[in-house]
């Protein structure tokens, strides 16, 4: 175990470094800096301070390998170009906490209806239950969030005013969002731990635990489930992924104060120092989520930390 | 193996993918043959009949500048279909070879190839894609190689099929190592046949099956993507449009005030229909040729 969680550690800033220079390479592979805002032709010296200030005077291996990793992690002053009074750090740590709040609710919220939804559809097989399973599946898949997500805001929140429109910071104005973000993600995971569910059934040691007399809710519970939920575990990293990611979307519907607008503007701006840093940031996020997803498998599953390959 | 019918006639008496199989070829037949209409009437603007309700004239009704519904909904759909199979057609190639070279190699290499897969599973896709698409999109443009409109769909499929091959190299990699073990491959090795030799005459048609299956199940997942970037403002640009982007920009306009729902409701239902079709017709295939895939069954 510690042998497979050593190597899981060293592969770590590997990967960091590998994602940095594929984010550096396309960054270098779009013509212009980003500093020419618009329609004037900018002074020459003006261009010339402001390049300055963002380091572009430097060699590009310097300036993105030693300065604005460093102006970013221990100066903490590295400006973003298009804000230009706020710095990179400022921005994230104004917007950052939002989009993670809301992440880390869908998240949970699509992994709690995800479980439940397949529970569901295979304890109730056959009964009202598991067609509302089925059928709330199938809007997940079919649909994509921003029209889940508007169709609830005008529903619920425009024609039954429940809830606030937009904006964030209250419980209330998190439960659309949430809800919508989380929707496909849990749909997704029903289905996997329906057929998985499913798949166990046909197992010997369900038909033993049978034959010993346990109720149908012990050995599912008990007995399916537990195996069951393997493959939803490793769903987990790339759902964290695109639900941390998918976020972007929901914020604007929802007029959310999220990373969502600055990852987009600062992309189509091509606001370098701060399309590295997002990137970054949600590369560290992810990457630790999945090293922890990974060493929570290795604990579940001992077929994986001795390395063995089963066939 | 004689006791399994031919997958092909297990698919025939599945009524959901039959089903859906007819809707995606009515579908992409429409679009497609559609295609001399719709390209030039999706642009005819004509604002004296702006934000017209479907009627006969005019059967999904026209948007905020007098555009036809109609048309712009297919020749979305023919956007958003060729998309969606170009994209899966660049994620199988990748995933394939990628997943058949370390499932044939094995050892540390096919470690370290399976750990890379592993760890590009948690990237922010999104973001990188959406960098993709900006920066090699501005620099082809740049380069002038190609239009303004074909350039952004090279850029799309590119970007979206490039980060969606990840779940076929791994399935193809569990295959080929399942593949290898047969004695048809030690006979193969046994006559001396070189590597390549063996990979393309006996491993890969064996692999059809499972191919076949996470393509079809691809092709939603790519669609579904470009509408993302749309609604995000770096998907397809106007005055092309997909599916994802009619919707996107009709959700955009929908207010308390003016709620034109055929904007919507169209693009959104040839959407929904196509996808669930394209799924349920991926998970026939499935059952069809019993392909188990992703990381459950390794």
């Amino acid at each position: 175990m510690l042998r497979f969680a050593l190597r899981r550690l060293l592969a770590f800033p590997l990967l960091l470094f590998a994602i940095y220079a594929v984010a550096v390479l396309l960054i270098m592979a779009a013509p212009g800096e980003g500093l020419e805002t618009g329609e004037k032709e900018l002074p020459p010296e003006v261009l010339a301070a402001k390049r300055a200030a963002y380091n572009y005077d430097q060699p590009w291996w310097q300036r993105y390998f030693w300065t604005w990793p460093k102006r970013l992690i221990w100066d903490r002053d590295l400006p973003a170009h298009q804000y230009e009074d706020w710095t990179v750090v400022e921005i994230m740590r104004a917007a950052l906490p939002v989009s993670l709040q809301l992440g880390v609710l869908a998240f949970s919220l699509a992994v709690l209806l995800g479980i439940a939804g397949g529970v569901a559809a295979v304890a109730f097989r056959g009964r009202i239950l598991e067609h509302i399973s089925v059928g709330l599946c199938l809007i997940g898949i079919s649909l994509p969030t921003f029209v889940i997500g508007t169709v609830l805001l005008v529903a619920v929140a425009l024609w039954l005013k429940a809830v606030p429109v937009g904006g964030w910071g209250r419980p209330s104005q998190a439960i659309l969002p949430a809800i919508t973000l989380a929707l496909p993600y849990a749909a997704y995971i029903a289905r996997l731990l329906r057929s998985a569910l499913l798949d166990a059934y046909a197992e010997d040691y369900i038909r033993t635990a049978r034959a010993k007399g346990l109720t149908g809710a012990r050995v599912l519970l008990d007995h399916a489930l537990r195996n069951a939920l393997l493959p939803v575990l490793s769903y987990l990293g790339p759902a964290a992924a695109a639900i941390f990611t998918g976020s972007f979307v929901v914020e604007k519907i929802f007029t959310i104060p999220g990373m969502g607008t600055h990852v987009v503007e600062s992309i189509n701006n091509r606001d370098q120092s701060l399309i590295l840093a997002t990137v970054m940031v949600y590369a560290v996020l992810l990457a630790s989520f999945n090293l922890l997803v990974d060493l929570l498998y290795g604990v579940v599953d001992p077929r994986i930390r001795v390395g063995a390959r089963p066939a | 193996m004689s006791t399994h019918p031919h997958p092909w006639s297990r698919f025939r008496h599945d009524r959901a993918a039959l089903v859906s199989a007819g809707v995606l070829v009515f579908m992409l037949a429409a679009c497609v043959l559609s295609l001399p209409w719709s390209s030039a009437g999706m642009r005819v603007q004509r604002l004296d009949q702006a934000r017209q309700a479907p009627s006969l004239q005019q059967p999904f009704g026209t948007d905020e500048v007098g555009r036809s519904v109609l048309w712009r909904t297919f020749y979305g759909g023919a956007i958003s279909l060729s998309l969606g199979v170009l994209a899966a057609a660049i994620a199988v190639v990748i995933g394939t070879a990628y997943g058949a070279v370390a499932g044939l190699i094995g050892g540390r290499c096919d470690d370290l190839m399976m750990r890379i897969v592993d760890l590009l599973y948690a990237l922010p896709t999104l973001l990188l894609v959406m960098l993709f698409t900006v920066s090699v999109g501005a620099a082809l443009e740049h380069a002038h190689l190609l239009g303004r409109e074909p350039v952004r769909l090279v850029v799309l499929v590119l970007a979206i099929g490039g980060v969606s091959w990840l779940t076929m190299a791994r399935v193809v990699r569990g295959q080929v190592l399942s593949l290898r073990e047969q004695p048809f491959i030690e006979a193969a090795r046994a006559l001396g046949l070189p590597t390549t030799r063996i990979l393309l005459r006996h491993i890969v048609p064996n692999l059809i099956g499972h191919v076949i299956v996470f393509a079809t199940l691809t092709v939603p997942q790519a669609i579904l993507q470009e509408s993302f970037l749309s609604f995000l403002g770096v998907g397809i640009q106007p005055p092309q449009a997909t599916w994802g982007s009619l919707a996107a920009d009709g959700v955009r306009q929908m207010n308390p005030v003016r709620f034109d729902w055929w904007v919507v409701a169209f693009p959104c239902a040839a959407l929904s229909l196509t996808l669930l079709a394209l799924n349920f017709v991926g998970d026939g295939l499935r059952d069809a040729f019993d392909v188990r895939g992703g990381r459950a069954s390794q």
